[in-house]
Order: structure tokens, then sequence, then C-alpha cells
């Protein structure tokens, strides 16, 4: 049975390692080639370790082993140009481009009151600057298909706020905006656009030390642990669960890229088990 | 490669023709077996025919010729106890129930709100929202029983999410599913039960492809279907006058699939754009 992506080009951001390389390999899977970046890189006011070189390898292997092409860049979704470099280059080599998943971001935290210059700006320029540089960067690749689907990755915080990372819902809201004006804007070219949004996925951007004591200040350091502090998280779900896994978010990037949505455009789609009915 | 619903068992009402029968093709086709329903029976003020045996037996046929099995019955959604005797008998016989499309749904007089009938206001009311309540009702014990989780999937419509003038009992009805949707997401949470609701534009089948639905688009009486297209075309983003049957048997079909196993909750527009219009 052929793949329902098969065929098809996928542009990933973020795509080393968490969803972004679960996106990859689900789209690969189903037959898509990937075009892959990711900053491979540290910025200073995330507090967890981000990805690096060897993941965005790991990912590479993973297609490559799917008998799929990828090409892959070391590329910061805050450059337009070297962004767009690399998705060019991408297209040049693969050919074309279907599908784009705006997926690369980063989480910090703090109240509106605390937050620091540096953490604001970095947060926005990433979550939402960020996003638009991929769909700027990847529009003109998408007409030239005469045609295509993006999934811009926003989150339940693009639907609802949560205290002490407001920086993080006012860039996943914008997320919606432009993802509606996008959807609107390239409604006559066939070119689809809508949003996921997932609650807490089960990925190294929750599983991490800083994201453990925002959810469990009042346990000890050593009490913090995965049990301990999904139990938290589940509090925040109507199912019952306390996260998703990157590979549910990737069944919806994929239901939205394929043509089995050809006509959904402009949707948000909650990956949430429920939080949002809250 | 096994499909996406192999195993599964899906309760589908309204499942002789149109939406309904194609949804009923579509999981079909990814391996879960049937049981379907449908009043068969001409509906007072609609401008379309009702639906007949003639359609469910084609419904059956088509279901058979992939190989799966399907428990079609005449039931009315607005009678509880024929449905769920429907659903039990269906049940018993395919052994397990995982999937609800509540689909059925009708069309009838287009008047401005202070002119409607009292008989089409109570009887779209018993039919597009007490309806699928029924149908959920009947669905819910047999899903629980299984222990297994499950999807229900309500089909509201563009005019569950906006108002439309008049059809006022067709906008009050399809909009009160999403308050059940809501409801059922939170109740059944716990059984790992989830619930959607889809909201399509106009789907290309008899419910729409009528000189009344016409005339209610573009406003004037005697309309052709071009003018039609035109009209419905220019309140969709997309460049399309419809969408087909399948693409909300699609959407039904992720919904109802593992690959849907967190969403819960949402409603799905299947519109080309229109709520963004």
């Amino acid at each position: 049975m052929a793949g329902r992506v098969e065929g098809k080009v996928a542009f990933v951001t973020g795509a080393a390692r968490g969803q972004g390389r679960s996106h990859a390999l689900r789209l690969a899977q189903e037959g898509a080639d990937i075009i892959a970046v990711d900053l491979v890189g540290q910025i200073d006011s995330v507090p967890y370790d981000m990805s690096r070189p060897a993941d965005l390898e790991e990912t590479v292997r993973q297609i490559e082993a799917l008998d799929r092409r990828i090409v892959a860049k070391q590329a910061d979704v805050r450059d337009f140009d070297a962004l767009k470099s690399a998705l060019d280059d991408g297209v040049a080599e693969l050919g074309k481009l279907d599908i784009v998943s705006a997926n690369a971001g980063i989480f910090s935290f703090g109240t509106m009151e605390e937050l620091t210059e540096t953490e604001f700006d970095d947060m926005l320029a990433v979550n939402l600057k960020g996003v638009w540089h991929t769909a700027k960067a990847a529009i003109p690749h998408l007409r030239a298909n005469k045609g295509g689907s993006m999934v811009l990755t926003s989150s339940t915080a693009g639907i609802l706020a949560v205290p002490n990372i407001g920086h993080y819902v006012a860039a996943k809201h914008g997320v919606v905006g432009l993802m509606k004006t996008l959807a609107l804007e390239l409604a006559d070219d066939f070119i689809r656009v809508n949003s996921v949004h997932p609650t807490s996925v089960n990925t190294d951007m929750i599983q991490n030390a800083a994201t453990y004591a925002l959810f469990a200040p009042d346990l000890p350091e050593a009490e913090r642990t995965k049990e301990t502090v999904g139990k938290r998280f589940q509090t925040m779900n109507v199912l019952p669960i306390p996260w998703v896994e990157p590979v549910d978010v990737s069944n919806a990037v994929l239901w939205l890229a394929s043509d089995e949505s050809r006509y959904v455009t402009g949707l948000q789609l909650k990956v949430d088990a429920g939080q949002t009915l809250k | 490669m096994a499909g996406r619903l192999e195993g599964k068992v899906a309760f589908i009402t309204g499942a002789a023709r149109g939406q309904g029968r194609s949804h009923a093709i579509r999981l079909a086709q990814e391996g879960a077996d049937i049981i379907g329903i449908d009043l068969l029976e001409p509906i007072p003020g609609a401008p379309y025919d009702g639906a007949t045996q003639a359609d469910l037996d084609e419904t059956v046929r088509q279901v058979e010729a992939l190989d799966r099995r399907i428990v079609a019955t005449k039931a009315d959604v607005r009678d509880f106890d024929g449905l769920k005797a429907a659903v039990d008998a269906g049940v018993a016989e395919l052994g397990r129930l995982d999937i609800v499309s509540a689909n059925a749904g009708i069309s009838t007089q287009m008047a401005p709100t202070s002119q409607l009938d009292e008989a089409m206001w109570q009887n779209m009311i018993d039919t597009n929202l007490t309806g699928v309540w029924h149908t959920t009702k009947a669905a819910i014990p047999h899903i629980q029983a299984g222990g297994r989780g499950g999807s229900i999937v309500l089909t509201s419509s563009e005019a569950g999410i906006r108002g439309y003038g008049n059809i006022a009992h067709y906008v009050s009805a399809k909009h009160g599913v999403v308050g059940l949707m809501r409801t059922l997401a939170i109740e059944l949470a716990p059984d790992s039960i989830r619930v959607n609701s889809i909201h399509p534009t106009q789907v290309d089948t008899p419910m729409i492809q009528n000189t009344a639905t016409y005339d209610l688009f573009t406003g004037k009486a005697g309309s052709t279907k071009e003018e039609f297209a035109a009209a419905s075309r220019g309140v969709i983003a997309l460049p399309i006058p419809w969408v087909e049957a399948v693409d909300i048997s699609n959407a039904l079909l992720f919904l109802a699939s593992d690959e849907a196993r967190y969403i819960t909750g949402v409603p799905l527009p299947v519109d080309g754009g229109n709520f963004l219009l």
C-alpha cells in the first residue's frame, strides 16, 4: 500500500529531536522525503539543554533507515536568510516542497513581572517570528508546487493562558493569528494552513529539572520524579494521562499534511487530552 | 498492512446514503465492521426525497464487497427504544462497539425565524439534536462494557459554529450538538472514550443538491446548480464550491482511529476555510 504522503517532500524545523524528529520519522514512514533544520545549539535564556549536532545526525540515520531521503542542515529560525538558504538547498536537492511543519520552539518561564527582556525577546523570536520566517521561506516553493499543506505548531497555550509562561502564551496565541492569516492569503493557491495544539508532550522540553520545579515547587528536589510530577501534569488533562507522546502530535501533522484533509484549512487541531475543555 | 481500524466495530446513523454511506464504506475499507441504521422514510418539509430501503441495501452491498460485516436496520433516531434495540442487536451480532458516528440529520423548511412552523422546529430538534443524544445514550454502555475506550464523533455543521439566515432550527440544533460533544468529552474521559464533532461546509449530497438549498444560498427563486456553486464558492476560502462526502469520512476515520487516541473535545471543521471568512 502506498504511504499516505508518498512522493511528497516535507520541511521540518526543530528536527533534531523531540516532536520534530518524530514528525520527520512519521512523515517518512508514510513516504515523504525530508528537509530538516535545527539550531543544534543553546539559547542562553532556555533553562534546559537544547539539541546538539549528534541529535540531528540521529534523525538523519533514522530517516535513511526508512529508505527515504533527507537533507539536514544547521539553521536558526531567527535568521531568515540562513533558513531560506537551507530550505532552498533542500528543495534544489529533493525537487519540490509539499509540506511544512513549523515545529521549532523553546520553553522558559517566569511571571510577567519577573521575565527579563532577553527571555521575552528570545521566546517571541523563536516561537513566533521563527514560524513566520519558516512560512515566508516556504511559500514560494509551495506556490511553485501548485499547492501544499503547512502545519504550525502552537500549543494549548495558544488557546488558553497558563501562569508563569506569559511570553510563551503570547507567542503561541500569535501563531494562531499567523495561521488564520496565512490560510486566507494562500487559499487561492490551494495551500492549506492549520495549527496543532498539543497539551504537554513527553520530550526533553518538559522532562527536565527546571520544568519539574515549576510543576512541583512544594516537593524537595529529590522527590520530583517523572511519576510525582506526572500526577501534577495529569491534573491539567481530562483524559487520564499526564502527557501525550510526540507520535500523537506527529499523527495529527500527518493527517493535516495528507490529501485526506485536502479541504481542511484554518483549523486549530487540539491534541490535548481535553485540557482546553477545563 | 493492517487497516487503521482493524478489528473495531462502528455504529453509524443515517447510513443509507450520502455521508453516512460514505462513512460506512471508508471505515470498512480500514477494517471496521459496521452497525448501520437509517429512517428510510420521507421527511416532512424536506426539499429532497428520503432515503429508501434500496439505498440501505446498497450500503450493505458495498460494505460486504469489502469483506466486512454489516448489521443494517431500519430505525429512527427520534425513537430511543427502537434505536437502542438496533444497537443492542448489532453489538450482539458483531461482539463489541468502539466507534460511533452520529451522522443522521435532516434539512427541512427554510424560512425566517418568525415564520418557522412549530412542527418543523420540533422535528428538526428531535432529529438533529435529540437524535444525537439518543445515539450516544444507546451506544455508551456498549463502549464502556468493552473497557477499551472508544471514539464518538458527532456530525455538527458549519451551522454549529456560525449563524445562517432562514434555518434557525438547523443552526440551533447544530450548535446544540457542540454543547453535547463538550459535555460528553468531559463525562467520558475517565473511560478513555473520546468525543469530537465534525463541522462540514456544504457537502455534495442530496441534502444540498436541491432547488430550495440553491435558493437559500443565492437569495433568489429558481436558482441553478451553477448559480449555487458560485454562491457556495463565495463563502469558502479554498477555490471549491463544496466538499465530497469522503472528505468528511476521512476526518471521521482520523478521529475514530488510534492515531487520535488523545484527541477529545475538538470541533473539527472540514470546510475549506469557510469559518475564516
